[in-house]
């Protein structure tokens, strides 16, 4: 299959169309609380999240014996909470940096999860196929009901979002002070995390566990290059990552043996460089064109307020002055002055310029410009 | 000036692991006056105005606003906080911060109005920042920082404020704005109790002082206390600042 008839079946085939579905919510949702993850700097949490649903997923089977998605992610649910509050308890109670507590609980319960899989995997049970697709994912397993769930999570997740938008926001910024004027932060901290724990256990089945905290954060790290508004960001990040999700499936659906979850990060990552690079404010491209103009709008008004004050000498600003003496001046060369002569600033006869009116004003601009406070 | 005690403190103890940062301490602080806590780094002065504004809970002590604790009193009570303590690359703006200050009176999921918005712009006006009202916050000066933060504490309009060094990093133009809102805060009948820093401007600024390391070595009236012999017994070294009469 090629991108091409990937798209035109897209909306005809029923396997194909609910795949694609679910991606894309799962991009949207996790773009979208990935943008908390990301400016509470707890970059790390998705991943011990993640790593720390694997032994419930497990559980799950070895208790149920069920195979279907919604019980053993249940268990997984149930772990990850059970991970996530270990972690908080061991920062607030043992006065561990908090990337050594999650480290520790992403290890411990990572590790705990593996020796259960390669536990399950050695019973004489044909049930027991397909539980380590929870470690990388597994897009083509998705059914409707997985996408419903998606769905109906996110619509929750939006609701909350929305209501409470404004405790979320003074929460990121100065918790401290939101306490002071009364909110429970540990209710808005629990409320937020507790989402992110349930976009994450969503996407387990897809993505699987290791990559999963990468659909967290790289849509959100690529939307913050964009702008510097929090709704903006959240946004944006939920459709960056609502666009890897199609990319991802569609490029992964055209190329028959990709697994869909790697390539899904793998596009939300070309989403961070591209930002990385070419935000305008915020990218490396732009600040160093913005440097080098910069320097060269600098050499060039050093150059005319020099002028400017050897202009002013004389009652006639357009007197002509000698090019010699330009030599004196550090920033002065042949490139600046035709420069000034292409912006009709300076009118050049033989070996003398002269300020045009032009460039007197700008001059006098540029004064004014300098003792005048900015906006 | 009345006599009203517009905060109390009594055998207030606080630490963060076993050793305490504040010990047994107590103190009135008289409604109306305008108030410097002096004392060297890390003697405890952000955690003694964090334990009184509830952020931290201290391991013995009480604290009253008022007379009643500071649950029942949040309203009267507005916080400045020691700037450093956020991250000002926040996706966010200027006026965005100081509306910050309405959500209090707000209380949960109500969104800020017209009414809200209009306060936010006359506390940025009142300190000077009118201007830069829809900057990036990072795109601002630390003194410019330091006064938004200033308005976002003026916008909730409160009768007790608190703030943890608001002239750290400003220059001298933004130092005496800083003073003089601070100055009419205390004219308008107000108790302002400030975390500073430089000793020399301690007689010029303020007329009540407390000096605390750790536990507090003494407060009251400027004029009484601010002497020699309580700054060596604060920082330790034989202090000598010459206070100009
Ligand atoms: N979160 C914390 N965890 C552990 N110890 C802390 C914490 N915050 C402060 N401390 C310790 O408590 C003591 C008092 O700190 P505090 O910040 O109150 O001092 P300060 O007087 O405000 O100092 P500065 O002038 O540097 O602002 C210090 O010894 C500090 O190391
Ligand atoms: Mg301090």
């Amino acid at each position: 299959m090629t991108i091409q008839e990937y798209f035109s079946l897209v909306f005809s085939d029923y396997t194909l169309r609910t795949i694609t579905l679910g991606t894309t919510i799962l991009g949207a949702v996790t773009g979208m609380l990935g943008s908390f993850a990301v400016l509470r700097k707890q970059s790390l949490l998705g991943d011990a999240i993640s790593h720390a649903a694997l032994p419930g997923i497990a559980i799950a089977f070895l208790i149920t014996g069920a195979k279907d998605s919604n019980t053993l992610l249940l268990g997984a649910l149930v772990s990850g909470l059970i991970g996530t509050f270990w972690i908080r308890g061991i920062i607030t109670k043992t006065h561990l940096k908090s990337d050594t507590a999650l480290g520790l609980i992403l290890s411990l319960f990572f590790g705990f999860g593996m020796l259960l899989l390669t536990f399950i995997q050695k019973q004489p049970n044909a049930n027991q196929a397909g539980l380590d697709k929870y470690l990388f994912g597994q897009a083509a397993t998705l059914v409707e009901s997985d996408v419903w769930m998606m769905v109906i999570v996110t619509g929750i997740c939006l609701f909350v979002l929305l209501l409470f938008w404004k405790e979320f926001k003074i929460l990121l910024f100065d918790k401290d002070y939101a306490k002071t004027l009364g909110f429970n932060t540990k209710t808005i901290d629990i409320l937020i995390t507790s989402f992110i724990v349930l976009a994450i256990v969503l996407g387990l089945q897809t993505v699987g566990v290791v990559l999963m905290s990468a659909m967290l954060l790289a849509p959100a790290a690529a939307a913050r290059q964009w702008t510097n508004s929090l709704a903006t960001m959240v946004f944006l990040a939920a459709i960056f990552g609502a666009f890897s999700g199609v990319f991802g499936t569609a490029i992964s659906a055209s190329q028959n043996n990709l697994s869909t979850g790697p390539v899904i990060v793998l596009v939300a990552a070309v989403f961070v460089f591209i930002s990385f690079v070419f935000s305008p404010s915020r990218g490396l491209l732009f600040k160093q064109i913005r440097f080098i103009k910069n320097r060269r709008d600098l050499q060039l008004h050093k150059t005319l307020s020099f002028m400017y004050d050897i202009a002013i000498t004389h009652d006639n600003i357009s007197h002509p002055h000698e090019i010699k003496i330009l030599n004196n001046f550090q920033g002065y060369t042949k490139g600046t002055l035709k420069k000034l002569v292409e912006k009709n600033y300076v009118t050049l006869d033989g070996s003398t310029w002269s300020l045009t009116n032009e460039g007197f004003e700008s001059a006098l601009n540029l004064y004014n410009q300098l003792t005048k406070n900015d906006e | 000036m009345s006599h009203k005690i517009a905060v109390q403190v009594d055998d207030l103890t606080v630490a963060y692991n076993y050793k305490p940062v504040l010990w047994d301490i107590d103190l009135e602080i008289p409604e109306g006056v305008l108030m410097a806590i002096v004392g060297p780094n890390g003697a405890g002065k952000s955690t003694l105005i964090k334990s009184i504004l509830g952020i931290l809970k201290p391991i013995a002590g009480s604290v009253s606003i008022y007379g009643k604790s500071y649950e029942k009193q949040r309203s009267l009570v507005a916080y400045v906080p020691q700037k450093g303590s956020v991250d000002w690359d926040f996706p966010t703006t200027a006026l965005d911060v100081v509306l910050m200050g309405t959500y209090g009176s707000l209380g949960w999921i109500k969104r800020p109005k017209q009414k809200q918005k209009k306060a936010a712009l006359e506390a940025l006006e009142k300190v000077g920042m009118l201007p830069f009202k829809n900057r990036q916050i990072s795109q601002l000066s630390g003194g410019q920082q330091q006064r938004i933060f200033l308005a976002r504490a003026l916008v909730q309009d409160a009768s007790i404020y608190f703030m943890d060094e608001p002239f750290q990093g400003v220059d001298a133009t933004t130092e005496i704005a800083i003073i003089n809102i601070l100055k009419e805060l205390r004219k308008a009948g107000k108790t302002v109790i400030v975390v500073h820093h430089d000793l020399q401007t301690v007689p010029e600024y303020f007329d009540w002082v407390t000096f605390l390391n750790v536990k507090k070595i003494a407060t009251g009236p400027v004029k009484d206390i601010f002497n020699d012999d309580n700054l060596t017994k604060t920082y330790g070294i034989n202090y000598k600042v010459s206070i100009q009469e």
